[in-house]
């Protein structure tokens, strides 16, 4: 009897996170792979309820497609490279080589721009890069050459690794953090010098960190395009950038979703890889 | 109420049907419901004229500004066409939204202003259709080619100054499939071996010129501007300082003293008709037809004139123009309209159909295709 209530209770526990994933995620998800097959009338907007295949032909023949997809994941991979490489000197001084009190200083320093709304950080690199920007003003002040990166893939480059830099760090701390002071210790007395130690103990302890982080990093920088909107120029589209247009300007509903598939397959494959790497053991 | 909105949406289904009845349109403008929503271009609903007709007829105006056509019709198009009672449509969009049911006949005999309308806009091909009024002519105006005077000092008088290698990196377009008009109107004066003839009726051979013409401009181009205001930073900061621009981008540069100027350049220029169309759901019928007869009045037609740079419908806004600021009449054409009308190319929706009685155009969302290609 008593188990019989347990399991009710475990029941009545799991129904609502369940009930409302399937729903509301597994729903909409069902629902854009069925509109991906249907079409839509250039004339009148409506949604022609036919079965087609037309949207994936374009998808696949029209070059276009091709290039806005390689752009993305493109951009995607470096900004996550970046951002490891960017976090790493950060993340080792946070985890290991100040006390308590600085640690939390800086863990708080790094999360601040977080406070903030995204949009008012994105603008203000828009600020800082501009033709009259305050990074021009800097250099002719030095006697420097002036750049213009402003509205190119350089800017979309710098804005998303000083978005998503934090999402990387965090992870990284936490997985230096949990790697036990013997063992660096133990590879020292063994006659380890400090790189060899640095290469064969604690890099590949950090893999797991790295990998977590890169969830956050690449899945996001992925799925963006408010920044490409922002910050980009000619020739920044990116996926969610064909996928915005098509919904909310030319009304294409299909087609966006048939689209949106490809971040959908990308996402899951970055998943299973990350998950090989321990991106989501233990946290 | 619910009544009448019933009525409303038969009535534009009857008219679907090519046969409108006037005994289907509302008779009389009741008192207004209390509010308005509305869809329309960046600056035509400035609180300059919004606020007196709140004051007025109690309909509070809640707007939503865009920067394109299709921007404006997918708008339009969500949540079934009930989020919206009014829209200033261009050309390129009214016949779209006819076609798919999202506005309403409009009964001309109460809007007053109708009259005095100039002839060519009393019954143009983007707003009636088959003699039912599917709106009022609004303003309309060109789209042209804006410069910083301090960076370029030789002023501009050809289109191909923005495919000009010169000015790498400090180009702006919009970013708009109906671009491609303009590309087009460039090359029927540089390429007369294509035979384009009507910038809005392409087949596939010419498409492919425009759009290699496009890429081979996509490295010069800084950005490609979203909405009007997107192009009055690109010009503030420096970003840009040669484009396709509308007179109100250079208007309000001008407020902000940045040195631009902006001209028609010799090839001619595409353009806009707006036309104020009611939605087939609107919940505020009597506030929209309230608003309709408010913006028609030579008043507020020279206010939004003045305000954008374009003409007035109104032919009787004339004068009011000439009060406000002296000369402006004659300036923005709204004294001897009819000839510089017809050099305007005005925006329309691409179909199959070619004015010439073939079939082999290219429709829109072809051309929507194409954009996409030329942007990457």
């Amino acid at each position: 009897m008593t188990d019989r209530r347990k399991l009710l209770g475990h029941l009545a526990l799991l129904l609502p996170p369940f009930g409302w994933l399937t729903v509301f995620y597994l729903g909409s998800l069902f629902a854009l792979l069925l509109s991906a097959f249907w079409q839509v009338d250039s004339m009148s907007g409506e949604i022609l309820h036919e079965w087609t295949l037309d949207n994936f032909r374009i998808l696949a023949t029209d070059s276009t497609y091709r290039v806005i997809a390689e752009r993305t994941i493109g951009i995607a991979v470096l900004v996550t490279i970046t951002d490891i490489i960017l976090a790493w000197p950060l993340a080792y001084v946070i985890a290991r080589k100040v006390g308590p009190r600085m640690k939390l200083v800086l863990l708080v320093l790094v999360a601040l721009p977080l406070w903030s709304s995204m949009l008012a950080r994105i603008y203000s690199w828009r600020l800082i890069l501009g033709h009259d920007g305050v990074l021009n003003w800097f250099l002719r002040t030095a006697g420097l050459p002036e750049q213009s990166f402003a509205f190119t893939n350089v800017a979309l480059w710098i804005v998303f690794t000083y978005l998503w830099l934090p999402f990387m760090l965090m992870p990284l701390v936490s997985a230096l953090e949990r790697i036990p002071a013997s063992l660096p210790d133990a590879a020292g007395d063994m006659g380890a010098t400090p790189f060899q130690t640095f290469r064969t103990v604690i890099f590949p302890l950090a893999i797991p960190g790295m990998a977590a982080g890169s969830v956050f990093t690449f899945a996001v920088t992925l799925g963006e395009y408010v920044t490409p909107m922002l910050v980009g120029g000619a020739g920044s589209e990116f996926i969610g950038n064909v996928v915005y247009s098509n919904v909310g300007v030319s009304g294409n509903i299909p087609f966006a979703a048939a689209y949106s598939m490809i971040l959908l397959v990308v996402v899951g494959a970055y998943m299973l890889l990350a998950r090989r790497f321990g991106a989501f053991d233990g946290a | 109420m619910k009544g009448f909105s019933a009525l409303l949406l038969a009535t534009c289904c009857t008219a679907m049907m090519a046969q409108a009845y006037a005994a289907d349109l509302p008779t009389s403008v009741g008192k207004g419901e209390g509010d308005l929503n509305v869809v329309a271009w960046e600056g035509y609903a400035d609180d300059a004229w919004v606020k007196p007709f709140e004051e007025q007829t109690g309909c509070k105006v809640h707007r939503k500004y865009v920067g394109s056509s299709d921007e404006m019709v997918a708008l339009t198009r969500m949540g079934g066409g009930k989020g919206f009672d009014v829209v200033s449509a261009s050309g390129d969009a009214a016949l779209r939204l006819i076609f798919g049911k999202n506005v309403q006949p409009v009964n001309i005999s109460l809007i007053p202003a109708y009259a005095d309308l100039m002839p060519e806009l009393k019954e143009p091909s983007f707003n009636t259709v088959k003699g039912v009024h599917y709106g009022i002519s609004y303003e309309w105006g060109p789209n042209v080619l804006m410069w910083n005077t301090k960076t370029i000092t030789t002023a501009p008088t050809s289109w191909s100054v923005i495919y000009d290698k010169a000015h790498t990196g400090v180009i702006t377009v919009p970013d708009n499939p109906i671009q491609i008009a303009d590309a087009a109107l460039y090359l029927s004066h540089t390429k007369p071996e294509l035979g384009i003839t009507d910038p809005y009726e392409l087949t596939q051979t010419q498409m492919d010129a425009v759009v290699a013409l496009l890429k081979e401009q996509r490295p010069l181009v800084k950005k490609y501007w979203a909405l009007a205001s997107d192009e009055v930073d690109l010009f503030k900061s420096g970003d840009a300082q040669v484009g396709a621009a509308w007179p109100y981008q250079a208007n309000t540069l001008r407020a902000a003293n940045v040195p631009v100027q902006d001209t028609i350049p010799t090839e001619g220029a595409t353009g806009w008709a707006d036309t104020w169309m009611i939605s087939t759901h609107a919940e505020h019928p009597n506030c929209a037809y309230l608003w309709i007869n408010h913006v028609m009045t030579p008043k507020v037609q020279a206010q939004q004139a003045l305000s954008f740079g374009e003409t007035p419908a109104n032919t009787k806004a004339c004068a009011e123009m000439d009060a406000t600021q002296p000369g402006s009449c004659k300036q923005y054409h709204a004294d001897a309209s009819a000839a510089y009308f017809s050099t305007i190319k005005f925006w329309k929706t691409p179909v199959k159909q070619c004015g010439n009685g073939q079939s082999n155009c290219l429709d829109y969302a072809a051309w929507q295709r194409a954009w996409q290609q030329v942007k990457q």
